[in-house]
């Protein structure tokens, strides 16, 4: 007789993505394995299978002997549906359990938009919610990823968060919870053996007051855990462990290819973005290991496509080696070679031709602010004529598409900067008219516009949020500048960025609002399709929360941070002083051209920062 | 053109017929064999596969026409094994062979229903379900087509028919139908029973494509 699952799969769209099976997943046999862990991915098989974190993480955890860590995704909606009305729990590919048999449950948490399925995948495998309600060593769970810099939402329902990069803390997490499912510890004993190890931040050990006013008074550490946690880095990434052995998906996933991080870290600076400070110090891989591990990869997954990642792939020394070695061995294997985060430089322009002859891919810029004066203030080095140069060239190479990515809220924006966005636009428009080698096709230019998020270890982290009906204003500012049939013009709708900032710096009292709105149905906020804004207002109203608190008010210099128990290596001080540069319209040079002293470096024991 | 025989069963029925391409684009690749490509804008690999199974069937009968590159140099028996070592689990290569007939002269396949009735097999059902499918009625089942739903008479699809309790709880129908011009999905008998003979219908029912046939009846290859 057929099995419940395999009775209710093809009843769902795309049941491939809920059965396992695929070449290179890992089974191992249950009598051999002392730690079972569920390694949970807060969003659907196809993003999850695409997080390169994920599979590193995959991989360290099942090459530790007795241990099996099997991968859970959440459900698409009509599969959530089907598992509700038929009471099936939540289970794990690999052995098709339901991950209620499982030790730990870990989570990568990559987006603050997925807190409420992490909320909604415990309820689905029947593990309760609450820190408090899981007693003893069983179903303990922790969660890692960009999202643990400020956990504090998530506090409530995290036992502990694992802070930076996981390849050696996770081996040091799992073996200590062995230790103590053998020797039979507490619950509190573990939280508090584990809060010793370096990168681990354990909520519950931090008591946070509040002033009247709703801001937090003061974070205390309880005795014996450290006044600061520090996230951890791997110093060495060519010897750093790299899965080339990994899962091949059997039904078409988001980044259906494999993936290189050729580095780490970044030069740049952007004073809006997370990952360029909180990613720091800059390490570098060596082109003969990415090269052997390219060959690897795409040999053993029989993918054909390779991409080479990082926050800034020109700024990779090694790319001209790289590349070298690659371009020839993709072109006699038929390999795609995709090369996105290039600047618009002289080599990145010379290698996007090569790349050519592979396969052909669009022109995108991410100005981010319409104007230099802003573009200052944010530190974006990317001139005008930058752009307008690459467009130039391009467009006499036969291209006629051109993406343009802009934040719109930003720090002393003003309309005039709006308004330089549709200048610049013209400005590519006239270029083409110029240089167009084929005007018949026409020119296309994509215009999109996202809705600033200030965010936790950036400059900007004291920053307001506009109002979404300022933010409006301004895309229908900006629209109607641009009447050009060439310019397609799409905006993010504000409510979702909105939800993003609250989360983003919010403190613990959001547990309560993110168990409301996951109650009341809130699932699956990243995708158009499920997010449902009027659920989260009222879990704000009905949990006495003012959204607004965590996004217009904006927040004082010397106001305590609900994250200032964590650091990323960069100092609050340099953060403070960034901000300040921004507001006297000052660039920051890039870490290369000179270290302007984040202190990141300091995070470093055995190699210099490769900036 | 070479021609591989494979089966499709276990977790592997659940991947869709162009994610099966992709599945083997990809092993041909991992067993180093590089597949004559298409020309143009994107070249992909080229393979095809005959009469697209639906998502959730099991088959031990499938094909699988492809080309190798100009230059790979294979001895097209060992090809299966190479295959195999990699393949996810329920897709496995059974044969191959130099050049395969015109797809056109396939017309039949044999297929398999286990009917699950989880309170046990009601009474009557071999007679019932067997009487229902022979006596000389059209048989209606709604069908999807591109101007929305319209009913397919099933029954001069239907050339062979044979049940056979297997347990207490699970009915074996056998039948031969017919594929190609036109196809009939053995899953829709099932269908049929719970539009029609609902008392029998069961409670699910697993479908298994066994063989494939020529207009004589021969397997075809």
């Amino acid at each position: 007789m057929t099995d419940l699952l395999n009775r209710l799969l093809p009843t769902v769209q795309k049941p491939a993505r809920y059965t396992g099976g695929e070449y290179n997943q890992i089974v191992k046999d249950p009598k051999d394995v002392d730690v079972r862990i569920a390694y949970c991915f807060p969003d659907t098989y196809e993003l999850g299978m695409s997080n390169l974190g994920m599979r590193i993480l995959y991989g360290v955890m099942n090459e530790m002997e007795g241990v099996w860590c099997e991968r859970v995704f959440a459900p698409w909606g009509d599969m959530e549906e089907t598992m509700r009305r038929h009471q099936l729990p939540l289970w794990a590919l690999e052995s098709q359990e339901p991950i209620k048999n499982h030790d730990l449950i870990a989570f990568t948490i990559g987006y603050e938009m997925s807190y409420t399925n992490v909320l909604n995948m415990l309820e689905l495998a029947g593990i309760p919610l609450h820190c408090h309600e899981r007693q003893g060593l069983k179903h303990m769970v922790f969660a890692g990823g960009v999202c643990a810099y400020n956990p504090e939402p998530l506090a409530d329902f995290v036992d502990f968060f694992s802070l930076g990069e996981g390849e050696e803390i996770t081996v040091e997490i799992v073996s200590l919870y062995r230790k103590a499912k053998n020797e039979d510890w507490s619950k509190d004993q573990f939280l508090r053996e584990v809060a010793k190890i370096p990168g681990v931040y354990v909520p519950s050990l931090y008591a946070h007051n509040y002033n009247a006013d709703g801001t937090l008074a003061e974070i205390i550490p309880a005795p014996g855990a450290p006044k600061t946690v520090t996230k951890r880095i791997i110093e060495d990434l060519d010897h750093a462990y790299f899965p080339t052995r990994g899962i091949v998906p059997t039904t078409e996933i988001v980044h259906d290819r494999s993936n290189l991080e050729v580095f780490r870290g970044c030069i740049r600076g952007c004073r809006f973005c997370q990952a360029g400070f909180s990613c720091r110090p800059v390490r570098k891989k060596s082109p003969e290991v990415l090269y052997r591990q390219a060959l690897e990869s795409l040999e053993d997954s029989g993918n054909h496509e390779l991409t080479l990642a990082s926050l800034s792939t020109s700024d990779y020394r090694g790319l001209k080696p790289l590349t070298d070695l690659l371009i020839p061995y993709c072109q006699e294997n038929k390999i795609n070679l995709s090369v996105p985060s290039l600047r618009a430089d002289n080599f990145s322009r010379e290698l996007m031709e090569k790349l050519q002859t592979v396969r052909k891919s669009g022109l995108t810029f991410a100005p981010e602010a319409g104007t230099q004066r802003l573009r200052d203030v944010i530190n974006k080095n990317l001139t005008e004529e930058e752009i307008l140069d690459t467009c130039a060239r391009a467009f006499s190479g036969g291209w006629n598409n051109v993406k343009l990515y802009f934040m719109l809220g930003l720090p002393t924006e003003t309309d005039e900067d709006v308004l330089g966005i549709a200048e610049l636009v013209y400005k590519i428009i006239k270029t083409w008219q110029q240089h167009a080698s084929n005007k018949k096709r026409g020119l296309r230019v994509h215009v999109a516009t996202a809705f600033f998020v200030p965010k936790p270890f950036t400059p900007f982290q004291w920053e307001k949020q506009i109002t979404p009906e300022e933010y409006l204003r301004r895309t229908k500012l900006l629209k109607s500048a641009m009447p050009h049939k060439a310019v397609e013009y799409n905006y993010h709708a504000p409510d979702l960025s909105r939800l993003e900032a609250v989360l983003a710096r919010g403190d613990r009292r959001l547990g309560a609002v993110l168990e409301n709105a996951m109650r009341n149905g809130a699932r699956l906020d990243g995708w158009d399709e499920y997010f449902r804004y009027d659920l989260w207002l009222d879990a704000f109203a009905s949990c006495g929360i003012d959204p607004n608190f965590y996004t217009v008010r904006g927040i004082a210099e010397d106001e305590v941070l609900p994250w200032d128990s964590i650091s990323v290596g960069v100092n609050k001080s340099f953060l403070l002083k960034e901000r300040h540069r921004a507001y006297d319209g000052k660039v920051t040079p890039d870490c290369r051209e000179g270290c302007s002293g984040c202190g990141a470096d300091k995070l470093l024991k055995e190699v210099h920062c490769d900036a | 053109m070479p021609r591989l025989l494979f089966e499709k069963t276990g977790p592997a029925v659940f991947i869709s017929h162009l994610d099966l391409m992709r599945v083997f684009q990809r092993a041909f690749r991992r067993a180093g064999m590089l597949i004559r490509h298409s020309q143009g804008f994107s070249p992909r690999a080229i393979v095809s596969i005959a009469l697209p199974l639906s998502v959730g069937t099991e088959s031990i009968c499938e094909l699988l026409d492809f080309e190798l590159s100009a230059g790979v140099n294979v001895p097209l028996s060992e090809i299966p094994e190479w295959l195999n070592r990699t393949m996810p689990a329920g897709i496995r290569v059974t044969d191959i062979w130099e050049n395969g007939r015109k797809l056109r002269e396939l017309t039949h396949l044999d297929a398999e229903l286990i009917l699950e009735y989880d309170a046990g097999i009601p009474e009557g059902a071999v007679e019932a379900i067997s009487a229902f499918f022979h006596r000389d009625e059209p048989i209606a089942v709604p069908k999807k087509t591109k101007s929305g739903m319209t009913d397919l008479d099933i029954a001069p699809m239907i050339l062979d028919l044979r049940l056979s309790p297997i347990s207490d709880r699970e009915l074996r129908l056998t039948c031969r139908v017919c594929a190609q011009n036109p196809s009939l999905n053995p899953a829709l008998l099932a269908t049929a029973l719970e539009l029609h003979l609902k008392p029998f219908a069961p409670d699910f029912c697993r479908v298994k494509r066994l063989e494939i046939l020529d207009s004589k009846g021969q397997p075809f290859r």
